[in-house]
């Protein structure tokens, strides 16, 4: 039966169904117990399982990712909370150098099912350090999965699933779509974590993003209906392994891709998508691979976070150039 | 000066940690407080703004005047009135978020005046009463928070850094700061700020480490305000925090957060250690945070209402104005002027925030580079061109 929740709703609840069918899952982070964390992911999980699966960590994120990793080479299953996507950077160390590659550094013998969950993205007017997007710095790092849902569904079912990976898995959460409301079916079987999905059928141009993005380019897509254009919007739903089967069908459709992302353009995971999509479909392509994003510039003061995001406009330009080829 | 003789409370340094591992049960995931009472601490007025003598520490505010004492008084009172105004503002719309610093005036302002002019401070993102000691203009404050930039004042012009919001980053700063000073031959000192949330943090450590080393000439100054947003200082450490001192090889003092005279004096002395090559020193202030971690947090759902209500009636600005009264050291004409002087500030602050221009939107293209970079070049022409063309569609 579905019922109608919010995004973070949504992780609550999966995290919640998480920690009864598995004695091994641990809840870790910073303010996730009493508090339920900054945004309430992980509201009133203390309360039903106690201080020993919802554990309040020190204020040490090294500590957090390093203790989980310790954790998980002893049997369990946790599930860390970095509070800002800014303050993911104390355990980068430890995600890129012990979570990525312990796996291969036994030979496959000591496997780390870690779940890192980060709030992020922008277009929540706040601070330094609480609106980045830092995707690319993780695909980059082999080892790793990453995926961020768009929408409350998968919201809870990517969370099943990372879970159950036997991989660590960053688990990106739009913020700024934690309060989005949608159909949450519990019985449902999931499709696969790391496949993208079609959202919305179009012949004329794909809209390729992940996260926050999609539902932009849903907005996108409609506004463009308006003036004649079908477009197609894929949610993309993993950034590594990125579903490049999926885009290239569609592309092969459409004949055009453009990408939608917060994190810069620059090195960004729409470079990886262009450089794949054109070896891949080159002859398909009525014009190059175009990619919005945000800029090679350090995130702006909350005042002008609107021009440095992906915004209606900026996308719908790039959908013009990209037909005007 | 005058000098109620009370029983003088002794300043506890660190002595090793007495946090045992005998009755921990292995059921038990995580550490119980020590049973044994609090640290004392260093304390020179008694909440009910009674002089205690210190035989160590008094000899740090001997000579101190009573227009000294009404100076801090009067820094105590702005700083408030300049948080409570920064307060409505963000419920008004004009700041995006405010961390408020209600109830740490005194940790501040005694040791933010305890630093020189030459010295170097290093804060985290809830310095107010520190940047006011040095100089900051308020207003320059609000930038951050109110979303128009990401610090916005020439940390040089007052030796105070800009604000840090990755806990405990700073401390790394500050000390490398102080091995500068050092190889400088200066006899400045720095001081870092951080909570007691942010001693959990790696980079805490490493300071600590790296100023013991290399004998750096740097304070750090710790305002327990009792909570890490949601998190009791419990969840952080099972010493007391001036106690982790000890371990890295140098002194560790607990001090009255809330008694200014007791923080000048502790601060000056820790200045001083530095400034004459004794290395580095932990100060914890005792204090406590009486409102929300930030405009955002709602603290209704991890602590009571009577906790608070404790810490009211040690409140650092009444403690104060009882000694002042009481010493016969300011008179009614000093307490309204200053009432005066309070909702002028107020109003300033209000008025500067209000005419605070959004920034222009190529400011997102500045200063990412000293040297500039082609890829920003075009990038902001791109901006450019994209900007312009609205403006030909829109026909204005
Ligand atoms: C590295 C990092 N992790 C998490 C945060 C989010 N955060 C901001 S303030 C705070 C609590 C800080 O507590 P404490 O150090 O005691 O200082 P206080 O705010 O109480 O003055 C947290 C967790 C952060 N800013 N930086």
């Amino acid at each position: 039966m579905a019922d109608k929740m919010a995004l973070a709703k949504a992780i609550n609840e999966s995290l919640r169904r998480a920690l009864e069918s598995d004695p091994k899952v641990l809840i870790m982070g910073e303010d996730v117990g009493k508090l339920g964390g900054v945004f309430r992911v992980t509201d009133g999980l203390q309360k039903d399982f106690g201080e020993s699966r919802v554990i309040d960590t020190p204020l040490a994120e090294s500590g957090i990712v390093g203790t989980a990793i310790g954790l998980a080479l002893r049997g369990y299953r946790p599930v860390v909370e970095i509070q800002f996507d800014g303050f993911v950077f104390p355990a980068y160390d430890q995600i890129v150098t012990q979570l990525a590659k312990m796996h291969a550094r036994s030979l496959g013998k000591v496997k780390l099912p870690v779940v890192v969950r980060i709030p992020y993205g922008g277009g929540i007017g706040a601070v330094e350090h609480h609106s980045e997007s830092p995707e690319a710095l993780f695909a980059h790092v082999a080892g790793l999965k990453i995926v961020s849902p768009s929408n409350a569904s998968d919201a809870y079912w990517m969370m099943q699933q990372a879970i159950q990976s036997d991989d660590p898995v960053i688990f990106f959460e739009p913020k700024r779509r934690y309060w989005d409301k949608g159909e949450v079916n519990a019985e449902a079987i999931p499709g696969p974590l790391h496949k993208a999905q079609v959202v919305r059928e179009g012949t004329d141009l794909t809209l390729a993003a992940y996260g926050p993005m999609v539902k932009l380019c849903q907005e996108v897509a409609d506004a463009a209906a308006e003036e004649g254009k079908n477009l197609e919007v894929l949610d993309l739903r993993s950034v590594s392994p990125l579903d490049f089967d999926s885009i290239q069908a569609s592309v092969e459709k459409t004949r055009r891709l453009v990408v939608v992302h917060e994190a810069p353009v620059f090195f960004g995971s729409g470079a990886e998508i262009a450089a794949r999509i054109t070896e891949r479909c080159f002859y398909h392509l009525e014009a190059p691979v175009l990619r919005v994003g945000g800029y090679h510039a350090p995130y702006p003061p909350a005042r002008l976070e609107e021009e440095y995001l992906p915004n209606l406009d900026r996308v719908l330009d790039a959908v013009d150039r990209s037909l005007a080829y | 000066m005058t000098v109620e003789s009370t029983a003088a409370r002794t300043p506890r340094r660190s002595a090793g940690s007495k946090a045992g591992t005998t009755g921990t049960k292995r059921t038990r995931t995580t550490a119980k407080k020590d049973a044994g009472t609090e640290p004392q601490l260093v304390q020179l007025l008694t909440p009910e703004g009674k002089r205690v003598k210190n035989a160590e520490y008094d000899k740090y505010v001997a000579g101190i005047t009573p227009e000294e004492l009404r100076g801090l008084y009067r820094d105590m009172v702005l700083t408030r009135r300049f948080d409570a105004e920064a307060t409505s503002l963000q419920r008004q719309g004009e700041l995006g978020l405010w961390a408020s610093l209600l109830g740490q005036e005194a940790a501040q302002i005694g040791s933010g005046r305890a630093t020189r002019e030459d010295d170097y401070v290093f804060p985290t993102y809830r310095e107010h009463g520190v940047a006011w000691c040095r100089g900051v203009d308020p207003a320059n404050l609000l930038g951050m928070f109110r979303g128009v930039n990401n610090g916005g004042w020439d940390p040089n012009s007052n030796n105070f850094q800009l604000y840090t919001i990755v806990i405990g980053s700073q401390t790394l700063h500050a000390t490398g700061y102080a091995m500068g000073v050092a190889k400088d031959g200066a006899d400045s000192a720095v001081i870092a700020y951080f909570g007691d949330g942010a001693s959990s943090q790696g980079d805490v450590a490493e300071s600590f480490t790296f100023s013991a080393v290399y004998n750096a000439p740097v304070v750090f100054f710790c305002q327990n305000n009792q909570w890490a947003i949601s998190e009791p200082t419990e969840k952080q450490s099972r010493v007391p925090i001036y106690q982790r001192a000890q371990g890295f090889g140098f002194p560790g003092v607990r001090v009255d957060g809330n008694d200014v005279l007791g923080v000048l004096a502790v601060t000056r002395w820790a200045l001083e250690r530095a400034r004459s090559g004794e290395g580095p020193t932990l100060v914890e202030a005792f204090t406590y945070r009486m409102g929300a971690h930030t405009t955002s947090d709602d603290p209704t759902r991890y602590r009571g209402d009577e906790e608070r209500q404790a810490w009211e009636a040690k409140d650092p600005i009444l403690r104060l104005r009882r000694y002042l009264e009481a010493s016969n050291h300011a008179d009614e004409g000093f307490f309204e002027e200053l009432e005066a002087e309070s909702e002028a500030l107020g109003k300033r602050v209000r008025e500067a925030v209000r005419a605070m221009p959004d920034p222009d939107h190529f400011a997102i293209f500045e200063n990412a580079y000293a040297d500039g970079h082609a890829l920003v070049d075009e990038e902001r022409a791109q901006f450019a061109a994209y900007q312009a063309s609205f403006a030909d569609e829109g026909g204005n």
